[in-house]
């Protein structure tokens, strides 16, 4: 602990919390700027489509229990499948690491918000307009049909003329805003809004992992924004960019949407990654190993993974040589992964494991990781992947990774976080009953996949022939789907029942290093009374690892720290070294975020139902809006100081 | 012998070895040079889970010193030396494993001179093939079915009608996509006389899930007979009852060589009698099946592009009985 000792008088905490906090009712709840409850509302939001794209492969997976079962028109699978993956791909696993983010970030990092609070609230509202957007046609059995891929011809109009897919094409523009949105927010915030000290070199990984997914997305998001917006005029007003007819190329989707495709896969993961290598090692009673290592590893595999696109396309007959390429480039994205599983066990094995919920999963996760790892090597080799490629082998390899490198970290992420953020303890006998149910049911419905896969068994295919010899296999992975489904559901069972009846938590019931366990749990909305200085990696294990002199000062020890308290106030700092320059003016609450949503949403429904004049007014009141949100405000204008000097 | 043994332990890992679309137990020289390389990309695959699951397990449950179970300092330079020896060593694996892929590709490389020349077009949900010859009399078109001579190398000009479809017999070679506007180039090759199922590897819409064909292997004496009857016209009296509906009901999608049924729409039907599939792959060729497909191809295969044509019982036992006479 810090050596200074005081009180910080209740009055200052009054003075804060009249400043920050959210105006009670409606209002409030609608124009909140907070990061941690917008982060809350991405966890539970990002939740939701979890449930709703689990229970679409649930019924996909009793289609596929024994062979030609007629449960489902091949027009409803097609639909299923292609929600299934959108829902996924798109409206969980990124939002939902986001939330964690949002929530985390400023209080890892010693901030009193993220730097663009409204920005904040819109990406989320755009989210979860997005999302309904997305499913506006499902009720009509008008869903998007063609994948989560999309591949043209196949949703060009001659083949699929109804709204499905203009739903999909311009569904993704709507969510790339949220994303791209969010990105700038994140990679501002890490340059600008941290405490004194916390310099590059001391960042918790997930901030790593988030800040290379979001750089990434900002270069990926365009891409597959551009190829939406051409497959959408090809359907809708006749351009030709990859019409036939029209001297179009089929395969320029496809490059677009890879190219945007792959970076993604990784910006799926990466954060997840970063949750394990800062929550695995409380667990352990020890720091991370290889924190550097780890953490260069990150931002490697991201470089790579822009470089591995055509890994998806090497049945596609493009040159032997660029597969060539490609194939070698995906062996050594390998490498940097190595490092983490490495530095992982390393932690394990050199500390002290505690039992627990969340370790149970991180540790679940690191197996999962390296089967997940293991199949993507295998189709990483471009001669084998001519028989791998569209089969159940890569419907095992990719829910080995996105189950295994997403969920499995976020459940044990949302072990670990839920007591700052509720105060209460999750019930640890339903957490283990929850990650065997999981752990079990998981590998039963997807590790017999790989062997379908091997024996030939198609993807996306509403039904098979019983002469492929898959039956069997498939009533395991359909009985094992059904028992992970389970294990999520004893997991919000556990969630409701601890929020209204868990022990209490404490500030840092796990004894964690880092800032966000200094503060009460939940922590109060300006997160730090005052702003602490952070001296380094583990500010609160310093008094015990003792790598250095320097401590860092923080809570109530940092009463004498900089209050920042005349107005919504928080320190900028430098970006690498972290040295304080600037005092941040903050906005307030504001409907300004929620109103551009709507008249976005108002603008792409327009275009959905090519309403010209409406989308257009839509567009000028977005404008509106913009120019509001961007009228110069006097008084907010922040201030330089000379902290440091 | 050490390739069958392990292939052995993968047929049995995967239950048994007859699956049609296995790509393990294989019939030809490209096929199994993939499946070579397959069978030693995973057993590397099964050796990593199998160390890392031990590693992992030793990490969690080694014994520990009685000890404070606080955190404590410490000295990270050992266990560092061991991530970097790991990585070292899968750094090692990475490469091999990607050379002998590069080799691998370089086997599968097309010959100079291919000893026959097949085009595949797809389309939802079928396939149309045309033989090539030197010689224009000697090509003939047929569908759904793929004959090919023993020991030959096959290229394949592949293309599409519509969408994207993908072009994979797993026991002769690898996928190959067919996309409208391109010519992929594959080729095949058979070791052994049998049928091999081919399937579309692509998604591509309602019916991709039916849109297989049938591959047989001959020996190259059989190959030859089969071709010259190939190029036979149909052997129907003119009277048949089953030509007469036929040719009002069936022709303005399918052709019949020999008669007045020219339609391109659906697949060529000449010979149909001597194939071993009906509908893509879907069902065996017997007068049973090809009457209930006839009579409910909507139900059998939703979407597919035949409408139903609600034809009399008569109508549809002709059309059986002249469509199974074509050999």
């Amino acid at each position: 602990m810090a050596a200074q000792v005081g009180q910080l008088g209740d009055g200052e905490r009054r003075k804060l919390l009249a400043m920050w906090e959210t105006a009670p009712g409606l209002y409030g709840w609608l124009a909140t700027v907070d990061h941690k409850t917008i982060g809350i509302r991405y966890l539970c939001t990002a939740f939701a489509f979890l449930l709703i794209g689990g229970i679409e492969a649930l019924v996909m997976r009793v289609q596929l229990a024994q062979p030609d079962l007629k449960i489902l028109s091949p027009d409803a699978y097609n639909q299923l499948f292609s929600m299934h993956g959108v829902t996924m791909i798109f409206l969980y696993a990124l939002p939902m690491l986001s939330g964690f983010s949002n929530y985390l970030w400023p209080l890892m990092l010693g901030s009193r918000d993220m730097a663009f609070p409204r920005l904040n609230a819109l990406s989320y509202w755009l989210f979860v307009f997005a999302g309904i957007f997305l499913y506006i046609s499902f009720p009509l059995g008008q869903a998007p049909n063609g994948g989560w891929f999309a591949y043209v011809p196949n949703t060009s109009r001659p083949y699929d003329p109804g709204i499905n897919m203009d739903v999909f094409a311009l569904g993704l523009v709507f969510l790339g805003i949220s994303t791209v949105v969010g990105a700038v927010n994140f990679i501002v915030t890490l340059a600008r809004c941290r405490a004194p000290g916390m310099s590059v070199n001391r960042l918790p990984i997930i901030v790593w992992g988030t800040l290379t997914a979001s750089a990434a997305n900002l270069f990926a998001i365009p891409a597959v924004s551009l190829a939406c917006v051409m497959l959408w005029l090809d359907r809708r007003y006749d351009t030709h960019f990859f019409d036939v007819a029209g001297g179009g190329q089929p395969l320029l989707w496809q490059h677009l949407f890879w190219i945007f495709g792959h970076p993604w896969v990784y910006a799926l993961v990466l954060p997840a990654m970063g949750i394990v290598s800062d929550a695995l090692p409380v667990f352990c009673r020890r720091p991370l190993v290889g924190y550097t290592l780890v953490a260069i590893s990150t931002v490697a595999t991201m470089a790579l993974g822009f470089g591995v696109w055509v890994h998806h396309m090497f049945a596609t007959g493009l040159p032997v040589m660029s597969l060539s390429f490609f194939s070698a480039a995906s062996f050594v994205i390998a490498i940097p992964s190595a490092v983490a599983v490495f530095a992982w066990i390393a932690t394990i094995w050199t500390g002290r494991p505690q039992f627990t919920t969340p370790f149970l999963f991180f540790a679940g996760f690191v197996m999962l990781f390296v089967i997940g790892g293991v199949s993507g090597f295998m189709t990483a080799s471009v001669a084998f992947d001519w028989q791998l490629t569209d089969t159940y082998f890569v419907v095992a390899h990719l829910h080995y990774v996105l189950l295994g490198i997403n969920v499995f970290p976020v459940i044990g992420g949302i072990h670990f976080w839920f007591p700052k953020m509720s105060g209460k303890m999750m019930d640890e006998r339903l957490g283990r009953w929850t990650f065997w149910l999981t752990f079990i049911g998981f590998n039963l419905a997807f590790f017999p996949m790989h062997i379908t896969g091997l024996m030939g068994m198609p993807r996306r295919i509403y039904t098979y022939p019983a002469v492929l010899g898959v039956g069997d296999l498939n009533l395991l992975s359909t009985v094992g789907a059904f028992m992970f489904a389970a294990g999520i559901l004893l997991f919000l069972f556990n969630v409701a029942r601890s929020l209204r009846s868990g022990a209490p938590a404490g500030n840092n019931p796990w004894d964690g290093a880092t800032l966000e366990w200094s503060t009460t749990s939940p922590p109060p909305v300006y997160n730090f009374a005052t702003i602490p200085q952070v001296a380094s990696r583990h500010p609160l294990w310093e008094d015990r690892l003792r790598e250095s002199e320097d401590r860092s000062i923080f809570g109530d020890g940092a009463a004498h720290g900089m209050l920042l308290d005349k107005g919504k106030e928080t320190i900028g700092v430098t970006p690498l070294d972290a040295e304080p320059n600037v005092v941040l003016k903050m906005p307030g609450d504001s409907l300004l975020p929620l109103l551009l949503s709507l008249a976005t949403t108002v603008l792409f429904l327009a275009l959905l139902g090519q309403f010209i004049w409406v989308a257009a007014a839509a567009g000028v009141a977005d404008f509106a809006i913009l120019a509001m949100w961007l009228a110069p405000q006097p008084h907010a204008a922040s201030e330089e100081v000379d902290v440091h000097g | 012998m050490r390739r069958a043994f392990l292939a052995g332990a993968l047929v049995g890992l995967t239950g048994c070895a007859g699956e049609p679309l296995g790509y393990f137990d294989t019939a030809g020289p490209i096929a199994s040079s993939i499946a070579n390389l397959g069978i030693g990309l995973t057993a590397i695959s099964v050796a990593v889970c199998v160390v890392v699951a031990l590693l992992l397990a030793a990490a969690i449950w080694r014994r520990r010193g009685a000890g404070d179970a606080g955190i404590q300092p410490v000295n990270d330079r050992q266990p560092i030396r061991w991530i970097l020896a790991g990585v070292a060593l899968s750094t090692v694996f990475l490469v091999a494993s990607a050379v002998w892929t590069l080799a691998t590709v370089q086997a599968t490389l097309p010959p100079a001179h291919p000893g026959l020349t097949v085009d595949v077009a797809g389309q939802e949900w079928w396939w149309a093939v045309k033989y090539e010859s030197s010689d224009p009399s000697r090509q003939f078109t047929t569908a759904n079915q793929l004959v090919i001579p023993v020991g030959v190398p096959v290229q394949v000009n592949l293309t599409s009608k519509d969408v994207i479809h993908s072009f994979w017999i797993p026991k002769l070679g690898g996928k190959m996509d067919m996309i409208p506007s391109r010519t992929n180039v594959t080729w095949i090759e058979a070791d052994r006389a049998g049928h091999y199922r081919g399937q579309c590897s692509e998604f591509c819409g309602l019916q991709h899930a039916n849109m297989a064909f049938d591959v047989l292997a001959l020996s190259p004496a059989d190959f030859q007979t089969w071709w010259d009857r190939q190029l036979q016209p149909a052997s129907a009296p003119a009277d048949d009852p089953g030509l007469t509906t036929f040719m009002a009901r069936c022709a303005v999608c399918h052709t019949v060589r020999g008669t007045d049924a020219g339609g391109i729409l659906g697949p060529d039907l000449s010979h149909f009698g001597s194939r071993s599939t009906i509908a893509a792959g879907l069902m065996p060729n017997t007068p049973a099946n090809l009457s209930n497909w006839i009579d409910n191809t909507q139900t059998i295969k939703p979407g597919a592009k035949m409408p139903e044509l609600h034809m009399l019982a008569g109508e549809v036992a002709d059309v059986t009985a002249y469509l199974e006479g074509l050999h």
